[in-house]
């Protein structure tokens, strides 16, 4: 069945269409954020320039947001870290059928389910009923792990599925212990995944608000701030120069796993160019195949 | 080694002979293995294996000829029974611990290391030193023609070029037995056909002993100093391609083996060395010097596809051993014409030189005389 043209033209404009609800916002916000100084947050633009970005690193705020960022970022790295090693080891564990294997299974899952606001409350709660302060390191972060958690090991369960178990069997023929096989095979074969699991808890870790919002304590981390600023002062241009450098943040991570994953694929198919003969060798170029090989290397 | 005995197996079954004295070469002894508490996947496996011998496990999938191959590499551990190899038990050692090494279907090449790498990794993982080892793989790499393509990685490689690095990559072991698990099911057939001739070449060259593991008769019998023919985890028959492919033991290894057509009667007299058969519809006699059939007893033949008579020869009407039978499809495949054929109310397969394929062409639904020779009718065991 062919497509008629209107067919295509009206899909088109649709997609187009999804496009710009989907990033519009944000190109909205990218383009404002570089108001002049008499700027508003709305169009018209007037005036071209940096200066509220300029306001985001050297103004009256900026030691705060400063602050916060690094907070952000620290929690975001050490919340990835978490989760890619726990979902590798927990996607170890589902390589293999075992007891209740399902359940535990939706149990993880069902980190996706809860909204964030209750886990927070819940959270906090509980801390409060062990007599404990809440805090970033200590709540928030587990929070955000396990929020992480179900992404990530999803990720794993796709790369498991893919990968052929036979080379571990192989790599332990050919001598190498346990261990070994995990390093010299195992490791090399899934570590973009386990990478890709990192990714994974570090943005949702580093967009989050819900699930920080009330464990943190007082130690804002970038969402919440960006909130507080929303909420408690004049919003000017520089929120958005502070909006687009975070989406920037997160898109420089995605960016760089690509970029990884590009330069593995592109290794991996090494020569790859050479034209596949299989027929070539049975007109006997060959030398011969393997029997006359395997006389020849006896005779050295 | 108390046993002298070379090969144990179900009774009756003949005995190949075997080349080494007892005590060294491969035993296998009462090789049970069970998954769960319902599947018994191999069951109660005697076998002797020599060095320098090349011995297929054949059977149709779910057999227990790739489960037992796994038993002897150590990737499967036995429920009961025992692995020997040069009078040592293989029992509770980890593949990494044991003097064999697999070729998998599926090759299981390492694809992040070049050719040369996965060569070397056996090696490696042994501590010779990178040198040697380098030289080593080289070496292997040469064997199998593929010393130009060291640097490649396995997926820049054909199938039949992948095959090979996995040769080099468990040759470069020098293992004592070399295990190989349907090495040849995932080339397309013309590669197949040559590699199988490739693999029994080398085999003679290295001296080497190769468990073979497939589905496919037809190459079982093309590579095979012996074969084991496997139904339902239990050895049927073990011997040489020759009496596997014209002598079948019971009625599992005739079927299996395939072009057999297999009849079922009551013995009707048993003299002179001749076993007469009433099969309803088909009246047979077979020459059967040795066999025990009594008159009366139920009793199972097989007749080889190529040993029946088609067109000439036709012999008087009432006579054992003929039939008339009509041409349901003329098969053509060159070097022969596969005849099948409805006769006494059954289907039977006849196989003539392909040359007489002018004669039968475009005859199907019209009816020829078959016949065959009583030395060609076998007695089977049920």
């Amino acid at each position: 069945m062919r497509r008629g043209r209107w067919t295509k033209r009206i899909l088109a404009i649709y997609f187009v269409l999804f496009l710009l609800f989907l990033y519009g916002p944000m190109i909205v916000m990218a383009a404002l954020s570089f108001q002049g100084p008499q700027g508003a947050v709305t169009f018209p633009m007037r005036g071209l320039g940096f200066h509220w970005w300029d306001q985001l690193v050297n103004g009256p705020r900026s030691e705060t947001i400063r602050e916060t960022a690094i907070r952000s970022l620290e929690l975001s790295v050490v919340s990835g870290l978490v989760v890619a090693v726990l979902a590798f080891s927990l996607s170890m564990g589902y390589r293999r059928r075992f007891r209740l294997d399902g359940v535990l299974f939706y149990l993880i899952m069902l980190a996706l389910m809860t909204p964030g606001i209750l886990l927070s409350l819940g959270t906090s709660f509980l801390w409060r009923y062990m007599e404990t302060e809440t805090s970033l390191w200590q709540t928030a972060l587990g929070t955000n792990v396990v929020w992480g958690l179900p992404f990530a090991f999803l990720i794993m369960v796709a790369v498991w599925n893919r990968y052929d178990a036979t080379v571990e069997e192989a790599s332990r023929d050919l001598g190498a212990g346990g261990l070994r096989t995990f390093r010299e095979v195992t490791l090399p074969l899934v570590w973009t995944g386990v990478l890709g699991a990192f990714l994974f808890g570090f943005t949702l870790a580093w967009n989050e608000y819900d699930r920080t919002a009330l464990l943190a304590a007082g130690e804002n981390t970038l969402p919440l701030e960006i909130f507080a600023l929303t909420v408690g002062s004049v919003i000017r241009p520089d929120l958005y120069a502070l909006g687009t450098a975070t989406t920037a943040v997160s898109l420089i991570g995605v960016g760089l796993f690509l970029l990884v994953a590009a330069i593995v694929l592109r290794r991996r198919a090494r020569g790859v160019s050479e034209p596949r003969e299989e027929y070539g060798e049975l007109a006997g170029e060959n030398g011969g195949g393997l029997a006359a090989g395997a006389s020849a290397s006896r005779a050295r | 080694m108390p046993d002298e005995q070379t090969v144990t197996q179900r009774e009756g079954a003949p005995t190949a002979p075997s080349r080494t004295p007892s005590g060294t070469g491969l035993e296998l002894k009462s090789l049970t293995k069970r998954f769960g508490d319902e599947v018994v996947a191999v069951d109660d496996i005697n076998l002797h294996i020599a060095h320098g011998e090349y011995v297929v496990l054949l059977g149709p999938s779910g057999c227990g000829k790739t489960t037992t191959l796994r038993m002897i590499g150590g990737h499967e551990e036995p429920t009961s029974g025992d692995i020997v190899l040069d009078g040592q038990s293989l029992l509770g050692l980890t593949p990494d611990k044991r003097p064999t090494t697999t070729v998998f279907q599926h090759f299981a090449l390492f694809p992040h290391r070049s050719v040369r790498e996965n060569v070397e990794f056996g090696p490696k993982m042994h501590g010779i030193s990178k040198a040697e080892r380098r030289e080593k793989a080289m070496t292997a790499l040469d064997m199998v023609g593929l010393g130009a393509m060291s640097d490649r990685k396995p997926s820049a490689l054909s199938g039949g070029q992948q095959q090979r690095v996995a040769l080099a990559r468990v040759l470069v072991m020098e293992p004592k037995a070399l295990l190989l698990d349907e090495p040849l099911g995932d080339l397309d057939r013309l590669l197949r056909l040559r590699m199988r001739v490739e693999l029994r070449a080398l085999q003679r060259q290295l001296g080497l002993m190769f468990i073979h593991v497939t589905h496919d008769q037809e190459e079982a019998l093309s590579v095979g100093d012996r074969i084991v023919v496997m139904h339902e985890g239990r050895i049927e028959q073990v011997a040489d391609p020759f009496t596997i492919s014209n002598l079948p033991e019971n009625v599992r290894v005739a079927s299996f083996m395939g072009d057999n057509n297999i009849f079922e009667g009551t013995v009707t007299s048993h003299e002179g060395g001749r076993v007469s058969i009433d099969g309803g519809d088909a009246q047979l006699r077979a020459l059967a010097a040795e066999s025990d059939a009594r008159v009366g007893q139920q009793a199972v033949v097989s007749v080889r596809a190529a040993a029946v008579q088609v067109g000439e020869d036709a012999r008087d009407a009432n006579g054992p051993n003929q039939l008339l039978g009509q041409i349901e499809v003329v098969e053509y495949l060159g070097d022969l014409v596969k005849l099948h054929l409805a006769a006494a109310g059954r289907r039977l397969v006849a196989k003539v030189p392909g040359d007489r394929f002018p004669e039968f062409r475009g005859r199907e639904g019209s009816s020829v005389q078959l016949s065959w020779k009583e030395e060609d009718v076998r007695l089977l065991r049920a």
